[in-house]
């Protein structure tokens, strides 16, 4: 299929106005916001029940997801996408901002995502947060971040999706810094939010060159003209999206916030910085798909930057002895996968968006379970102090298990049929890009089963290295059943979506679809993923399975010690933003108060002769300001009657 | 005659303070009262008039002319179009909140209360009066008149640093006026003179050679630049705020400071369109500085008022890049800009003055964890914090992005330059938040007290306008753009059309 065939598939779907289930879309939105509102503006009062109607407002709209999606199933493929009409937001001359939601596959299958996860980490929540004072305000922060998701999601045109781009971002900084007593937090919060307006930048650039270009940034109108216009506008309009979708998805060169982030509660970092929010990139260059189809050079520095991450987040899981450090590095990795599947365009979009489902799962499974060891450890998070646990926490470890074995592409599981997919895709784009690209896809393969085996035998197999204190114990019944379904989904989500091509063409009408889209597991890459995945394993266990894990970390060479630094993204941007940053602002107001300002007095000092007699002048004035406004009114009137005479 | 709607609106100030000034300074209570009613009255009274006013209708509403100094064709002429009307609306809601909020304040200046409060109520009359003239003689005089009040206020902790900053307030704001003044008479020189010299719609009109118009914009830019404050001539301004009194420090950036923006669009592209358009590159050199340097500014200081001050010194510097634009969504966003402004600020200064009430500093560092012992101040800061960043879903974002947009559409490296700011909004903005509300708890705010009901009542309304015009700025929105319309169509101006003509943005094809 040509990419103006493509394209036209893609945007000649008629968006039908709502009618039934579909115009009450704005509920899925607005339940969560409104349980946020009442948690946070009820204060003390709402302690009692908080939890209750924080975790009852995420499953209303799961539910209200669910019939939205049984409708929508039901609908030929041409006729899957509904716009529900609100009000005109902003409105000033040609600039037109609607508040309209639109449901169609990709805003449905993000919706279950967001709502169906959502709902099973926030039950959870309600076991690993009981003992926390702030837990009515973790809830209200938790169903403000839904709701702002969701609204990502569900808009139609840029400019209402960037309100959602911010809330996630906001709700973001209020959880990362939850205990915002610590220092660690409170710079970690700061820190993503900063960071993700780098990418902001980019979005707010984005969105001002379509309207500059197009009259309008709907999604409609955009996507309908995107053919029309010269190259190199759409390739930076792609570009600047891609910054957009960097920072919000931690990936590189916007990566060094999301390490910082799991100074927040781990289910924040289950659902906002693994599930939900990091993805937010790739839910844009996937909703732009039809941006991204018309220009080559924005699809290539989306799978540059997809592979450069992939290796970049793996290299340093590889090195982290902090579980949820290790989780996020592998997020970021994982993420980077699906931004190399969507830079494919047309072959690559279905893959991306499944793989950022499946991967939904098996990685908030794993951070669930990362909690519940945490739970049970008395909140240790370093693995050279866990060990063994897998007798003591049996439900964790098997519900881990599953994930983990989905995370590395164990054959059957999730994460096999969808990273598998990408795998191959990226091979098969051809030429030397292809080549790179599918060989840095592989590469991750093997680090990423070294390093999740590296977590799994560090964590629940071995000796025990425990502190002194640590009472290891399963975690409660309500936590223990979101990882049970959670595992569930790891195991089985990946047959569903993509054998027979079934997520691929459900997502047809919105990304479009390459003719050559069946997955084959048992060809020459399937096999070499499954060849190399083994021997990532193999090694891993030659060093953390085989000898001890000694309880302090080893002395070790400059790559692990950069890749233990997070491969110095962090000296990177102290050394070329934040001191020169510094520097200049001191500079700044040295010269606001010294130049500027010197100048100014020093001016006014000469008029008046010197800077004694100045202040006599200024202390004198005060006495004679009558005097000077009466004086000042005679001589506009004398002017008045000269000029006129 | 119809009622004399702007007049009674002005009047009432003027009234109270007059009655506030004749009262005996014991009589502190009932001063505050006084000054709250009144300031309440006139609120009610401009919303009265405001619900009848038709967007779509003429454009100065409410009008109302009478022959002043006849013999230089002076008149008493007031009206409002939509700018203005949203601009006094800003000025009626942001007065009583800053009584209330000035319950305390007012008692510990060199005045007695009833004298503090009879100052900022009288300015209050002034400033509806800058809003409202149609004739600008009559501006001029109110514009100048300004200062007076605002002097004392600025002036009216009696320390050495306070009058050191009221007098340099007093001596910008006087010699830019009298740039100003000598413009004004020369354009009495050349225009057409006779008995409506000085009204609006005749200066409009007026044709004036293109050196002397020139000349004229250059002595009416000077001015506005000063007080809006532009850079570099806003370095009066960190002063001023920081050592008056918090109550002043809302009044001055909050409403004050938007005379000079209000003129540019009024007067500056009004009476000189031509000189306008021909010093735009000027201007929009200045306003993008001034972006970035307030913004590195506010980073870099130590004292929250003169942090927001220049927070104040970026922002004007978007407002006036809007303006100068010459796009609808430039000077619309720019008007909405200035309302917002008045409100996402204004709530910062005001928490920030409940913090110096508790804290006695105004140090960035003397605070710190003030978000475990007063959550509800805190709570409010963030909403402030985050209108001042623009986030999007709260009032300030709409109108910084129609601005930038707007500047887009005619200037790309303007605006995206200017988008940086963004960047070091939040720089600015969350380490502030960062250093006074989270981390360890402070030893000197251990203690301390959460708002009291008053300041309840006072950062309430505030909050209620950042979250209500985020959501639906569409009432000030379609009241501003007639104006606006007027105002582009009166320089000449349309909007760029877009690259690409489709069907669906009203293009050819």
């Amino acid at each position: 299929m040509t990419h103006a065939a493509l394209h036209a598939a893609a945007t000649l779907t008629p968006t039908m106005h709502t009618t039934g289930a579909f115009s009450f879309t704005w509920l899925l939105v607005v339940i969560p916001l409104t349980s946020a509102t009442v948690l946070l503006l009820g204060g003390r009062r709402t302690n009692s029940w908080g939890h209750l109607l924080g975790v009852a407002a995420p499953v209303a709209s799961f539910v209200l997801g669910l019939i939205l999606f049984a409708q929508l199933i039901g609908k030929p493929a041409s006729e899957r996408s509904f716009d529900n009409h609100l009000f005109s937001w902003t409105f000033v001359g040609n600039f037109k901002a609607p508040a309209n939601f639109q449901i169609d596959p990709l805003s449905i299958s993000f919706v279950l995502l967001i709502t169906g996860v959502g709902s099973l980490i926030h039950v959870y929540s309600v076991g690993y947060m009981a003992h926390d004072p702030g837990r009515r305000r973790f809830f209200a922060y938790m169903n403000l971040f839904v709701s702002a998701m969701l609204l990502l999601v569900l808009a139609d045109n840029y400019l209402a999706l960037y309100v959602g781009w911010e809330g996630v971002g906001l709700a973001s900084y209020l959880l990362i810094g939850f205990w915002y007593h610590k220092p660690s937090a409170r710079t970690a919060a700061t820190k993503a939010f900063v960071v993700n307006r780098v990418g902001d930048f980019g979005l707010s650039l984005a969105v001002m060159l379509m309207f500059a270009t197009f009259g309008s940034f709907t999604f409609t109108n955009v996507f309908g003209a995107a053919g029309s216009a010269d190259h190199a506008t759409m390739t930076a309009i792609g570009l600047l999206l891609l910054l957009g979708a960097c920072a919000k998805s931690a990936q590189v060169p916007l990566q060094s916030w999301l390490g910082d982030a799991m100074e927040g509660p781990t289910p924040v970092s289950a659902l906002i910085h693994a599930a939900t929010m990091v993805t937010a990139g790739v839910y844009l260059v996937a909703r732009s798909a039809p941006i991204f189809n018309v220009t080559p050079t924005a699809r290539l520095a989306v799978t540059v930057v997809g592979a450069v991450t992939l290796l970049f987040g793996a290299i340093i899981g590889c090195a982290k002895d902090d579980i949820k450090k290790a989780l996020a590095a592998s997020t970021m990795s994982q993420i980077g996968y699906m931004m190399l599947a969507v830079g494919l365009g047309p072959a690559g979009y279905a893959f991306g968006i499944a793989h950022l489902l499946t991967h939904g799962f098996f990685k908030a499974g794993l951070f669930l379970g990362a909690g519940s060891v945490m739970h049970g450890m008395n909140d240790e998070v370093d693995m050279r102090r866990f060990g063994g646990l897998g007798k003591y926490m049996p439900w964790t470890f098997a519900t881990f298990g599953l994930g983990y074995l989905a995370i590395i592409g164990f054959p059957g599981l999730s994460g096999w049929f969808t990273k598998d997919a990408i795998i191959e895709a990226a091979y098969h784009k051809g030429g030397t890009s292809g080549y790179l690209l599918g060989s840095a896809a592989l590469v991750g393969v093997v680090l990423t089963a070294y390093y999740m085996t590296r977590v799994m035998l560090m964590t629940f197999f071995g000796e025990k290295r425990w502190a002194e204190d640590a009472h290891p114990h399963e975690s409660p019944e309500v936590m223990k059943w979101p990882m049970v379904i959670l595992a569930i989904g790891s195991v089985g989500l990946g047959y569903l979506l993509v054998l027979g091509s079934r997520f691929a063409d459900f997502l047809a009408p919105v990304v479009g679809k390459a003719e050559d889209t069946a997955f084959k597991p048992i060809g020459l890459v399937g096999i070499l993923t499954f060849v190399v995945m083994l021997a990532g394993i193999g090694v891993a266990y030659l060093q953390y399975g085989r000898r001890r894990v000694p309880a302090v970390a080893p002395v070790a060479g400059p790559l692990v010690v950069a890749a233990r630094h997070d491969l110095l993204g962090d000296a990177f941007n102290e050394s070329v933003f934040m001191r020169p940053g510094q520097y200049l602002t001191r500079l700044l107001v040295f010269f606001d108060y010294r130049g500027i300002d010197g100048f100014v007095n020093g001016f006014a000092a000469f008029i008046g002769g010197t800077s004694s007699r100045f202040r006599r002048v200024q202390t004198g004035f005060v006495r004679s300001y009558a005097l000077s406004m009466f004086g000042g009114a005679v001589v506009l009137v004398a002017a008045l009657l000269l000029v006129r005479g | 005659m119809s009622f004399p709607w702007l007049t009674v609106i002005g009047a009432v100030p003027l009234a109270g303070s007059i009655v506030l000034a004749g009262l005996p300074s014991a009589r502190t209570k009932l001063a505050k009262q006084v000054a709250l009613g009144t300031t309440l009255v006139t609120l009610a009274l401009a919303i009265a008039m405001a619900v009848q006013f038709a967007p779509k209708g003429d454009r100065f509403q409410f009008t109302e002319q009478v022959s002043w100094i006849s013999s230089f064709g002076v008149h008493y002429a007031l009206g409002v179009d939509g700018i203005a009307l949203v601009l006094l609306l800003m000025t009626v809601v942001l007065w009583p909140v800053v009584v209330l909020a000035s319950w305390h304040e007012c008692e510990s200046t060199r005045f007695s209360a009833k004298s503090y409060l009879a100052l900022m109520v009288s300015m209050e009359t002034l400033l509806i009066g800058v809003f409202v003239s149609t004739d600008l003689f009559l501006f001029y005089a109110l514009f100048e008149a300004m200062l007076v009040p605002m002097y004392f206020i600025i002036g009216s902790h009696g320390t050495s640093r306070s009058s050191y900053a009221s007098m340099k307030f007093l001596l910008y704001s006087l010699f830019s006026g009298l740039l100003m003044l000598a413009a004004v008479i020369a354009l009495y020189a050349v225009g057409p003179g006779g008995k409506d010299a000085f009204l609006y719609s005749t200066l409009q009109n007026v044709d004036l050679p293109v050196n002397d118009a020139r000349w004229l914009f250059l002595g009416f830019f000077f001015a506005f630049a000063v007080k809006a404050p532009l850079w570099p001539f806003h370095t009066w301004l960190p002063d001023a705020a920081a050592e008056s009194p918090v109550g002043g420090t809302v009044l001055l950036v909050g409403v004050l400071d938007k005379v000079g923006t209000f003129g540019f669009l009024r007067y500056c592209l009004g009476i000189f369109p031509g000189a306008s358009h021909w010093f735009t590159p000027v201007v929009l050199v200045l306003a993008v500085v001034a972006v970035i340097y307030g913004a590195l500014q506010a980073i870099g200081q130590k004292d929250l008022l003169r942090l927001i001050a220049y927070v104040s010194v970026s922002h004007f510097g978007l407002i006036t890049l809007g303006v100068f634009a010459f796009t609808s969504q430039g000077q619309s966003g720019a008007t909405l800009y200035m309302v917002n402004h008045a409100f996402s600020t204004g709530a910062l200064l005001l928490i920030i003055g409940f913090m110096i009430h508790r804290r006695r500093s105004r140090g960035v560092s003397d605070f710190g964890g003030m978000q475990k012992v007063t959550p509800i101040l805190a709570g409010t800061f963030l909403v402030a914090c985050m209108s001042g960043l623009s986030l999007p879903g709260l009032n300030t974002f709409v109108s910084e992005f129609l601005v930038l947009v707007g500047t887009f559409t005619r200037y790309k490296v303007a605006a995206g330059i200017a988008t940086i700011g963004i960047i070091l909004a939040s720089v600015y903005m969350l380490w502030m938040y960062q250093r006074t509300m989270t981390g360890p708890v402070a030893p000197a705010v251990e203690g301390a007290k959460d708002l009291s009901l008053r300041e309840k009542l006072v950062i309430a309304p505030m909050v209620a306008v950042i979250v209500f015009l985020g959501f639906y700025p569409r009432p000030v929105l379609d009241v501003i753009n007639p104006a606006v319309g007027a105002t582009l169509q009166h320089t000449g101006n349309s909007d760029p059309p877009p690259v690409v003509q489709t069907a669906t943005n009203g293009g050819a094809s």
